[in-house]
């Protein structure tokens, strides 16, 4: 603020020295201050006006404060530099009036010429900070867009399902359910991941295999899956006896904790396991006529160039073990 | 060695460290919590627990920040990393930086206070999830004179251990099925660990990116 009272009082010394024509003073130098005093002034204001005023809305967060307070220190760094700049200008060009240098009418040009740098510079803190101020307010345009897709992703999603899970909250199976599915979803929307495509790549398809027989059947399925790779016929087909394994293993051995799907996927080939902890049975005494452990698994997998291994004990859980050969590179 | 193991819990959210105190409650014995990296660094100094329970998402640069200040001072503690994120790069981050293992938030109160036991022991603790990321991270062969097979590679034998973790199956388990001890599977654990702290494979760092995206 000093600065600005100095600005004023050169002003005014300036301009009561012009006044006093027959003072002892000459009237040169009455210009010359006053010419200073008046870009001091200007450039002084042009700092004023550059520094972002602070927002009241109540919703903008911290980071915005600090974005406003390093335009500000740019604004005020440039500014001086601009007083300065101002200074240098505006007194060459009240000098060169005084000496009567500019009358001459082919120094008009020179001297509008001038005026506008002069002008130009004083001012520039100013666009510079309008500029960054839309800028920064783009900014926190975009910042709210964002908040309020986050609000509306939740309420669909978890919201949702946390008033489903208290209407449901006698049921601990549906809720454990719930839980899970949206955890997945929320997991997934978290990761940025893409949408999943099923019917195009096998990591996706054996992901999503999991998820339904979870959600048809209620028994956790934990899936580990290693690599990826397109979508094929032969690889449909395991999907379709991973599937087949999945349901026998959550349909009979739901009390054995989760079902585990772990697959490896690498050179074109896939290897897929699963497990569970259930009560197993003896492989060797399948009817013939259970066809969903034969003809949907063994069959299957046998069908397109695979295989399928099922190893199991009364007592000590089962495993499926499902192998499509790679390209052997 | 048979004695109670002591944690001290390192997690931001009140209600997890709460929750985790109530369910080792009896089998592990927790010294203190701590909800901050700083608080962390001060109470493990203090405290000095056989394991550190720590979150891998914290404010202030979390359990990798919490790690690197420790192992200044302290760098023998043990750590074992917990959390809700499945992001491989994490994963993968906090156990490079010095973590004995990761195991996720939905793990019962049983299977962590073996893990805490394990860790303590000096073994390492492997989930299925990152036993699969350790898998993926080893794919694929790289140019030959690119190789340290002391670090850069997995054996057979650690493959074989690792692909049991991901399926889901306990050491004890695993012994069974491939006629060894359990201290034997757990030798291979620890080396895969070592593998996974030390080796250079670029892929560890930046295999999370280009492994799933690249058809």
């Amino acid at each position: 603020m000093s600065a600005l009272w100095a600005g004023i009082a050169i002003l005014a010394l300036g301009v009561l020295l012009y006044l006093q024509e027959n003072g002892d003073v000459d009237l040169q130098s009455g210009w010359l201050l006053a010419g200073f005093g008046a870009c001091l002034l200007i450039a002084l204001v042009a700092t004023a006006a550059g520094r972002p005023r602070r927002r009241m809305d109540p919703a903008q967060i911290a980071a915005e404060k600090q974005l406003s307070a390093e335009i500000g220190r740019d604004a005020g760094k440039l500014s001086w530099l601009a007083v300065a700049a101002g200074l240098l200008l505006g007194g060459a060009l009240v000098f060169l009036w005084s000496q009567g240098a500019l009358q001459d009418a082919g120094s008009a040009a020179a001297a509008a010429l001038l005026v506008t740098v002069v002008l130009g510079t004083i001012s520039a803190p100013l666009w510079l900070a309008m500029v960054r101020r839309l800028g920064s307010e783009r900014v926190a345009r975009a910042r709210s867009e964002e908040r309020a897709e986050v609000a509306a992703h939740l309420h669909d999603s978890v919201l949702q399902t946390l008033a489903l899970m208290q209407k449901r909250a006698g049921d601990p199976d549906e809720v454990a359910k719930l839980a899970r599915r949206q955890e997945r979803e929320l997991r997934s929307w978290l990761a940025g991941e893409g949408p999943s495509r099923p019917t195009e790549r096998l990591a996706d398809a054996l992901e999503a295999a999991a998820i339904d027989i979870e959600e048809s059947h209620g028994t956790p399925v934990d899936a580990v899956v290693v690599g990826d790779a397109p979508l094929d016929e032969r690889m449909e087909a395991l999907v379709a006896a991973t599937r087949e394994a999945l349901t026998n293993a959550a349909k009979f051995a739901a009390d054995g904790g989760p079902v585990r799907l772990y697959a490896e996927i690498e050179n074109g080939g896939a290897q897929v396991f699963v497990d569970d902890r259930g009560p197993g049975f003896d492989p060797d005494s399948i009817p013939k006529d259970r066809r969903g452990v034969r003809e949907s698994i063994i069959g299957r997998m046998k069908r397109f160039g695979g295989r399928a291994e099922i190893r199991s004990e009364p007592g000590d859980g089962t495993e499926v073990e499902l192998t499509v050969e790679g390209d052997g590179r | 060695m048979s004695s109670q193991p002591t944690v001290v819990i390192v997690d931001d959210h009140a209600i997890f460290r709460s929750g985790v105190r109530a369910e080792l409650d009896g089998m592990v014995e927790v010294l203190g919590e701590a909800e901050s990296v700083e608080d962390a660094v001060r109470a493990i100094a203090e405290l000095e627990p056989d394991v550190v329970l720590l979150d891998v998402h914290m404010p202030g640069g979390g359990g990798v920040e919490v790690l690197g200040q420790v192992a200044k001072q302290r760098p023998q503690q043990r750590f074992l990393a917990l959390s809700v994120s499945d992001d491989p790069q994490d994963v993968i981050a906090i156990v490079r930086a010095g973590a004995r293992g990761y195991v996720t938030k939905t793990i019962t109160g049983d299977q962590l206070a073996d893990a805490v036991r394990r860790v303590r022991d000096g073994d390492a603790v492997f989930s299925p999830r990152l036993a699969g990321f350790v898998l993926d991270a080893f794919a694929g062969d790289l140019p030959a004179e690119e190789v340290d097979p002391e670090l850069d590679q997995l054996t057979a034998r650690e493959r074989e251990v690792l692909r049991y973790i991901a399926r889901g199956y306990l050491y004890k388990e695993i012994a069974l099925r491939l006629h060894i001890s359990a201290k034997t599977v757990e030798a291979h654990v620890s080396s895969v660990l070592r593998k996974l702290q030390l080796s250079n494979r670029h892929e560890l760092s930046r295999w999370a990116v280009s492994r799933r995206l690249v058809d």
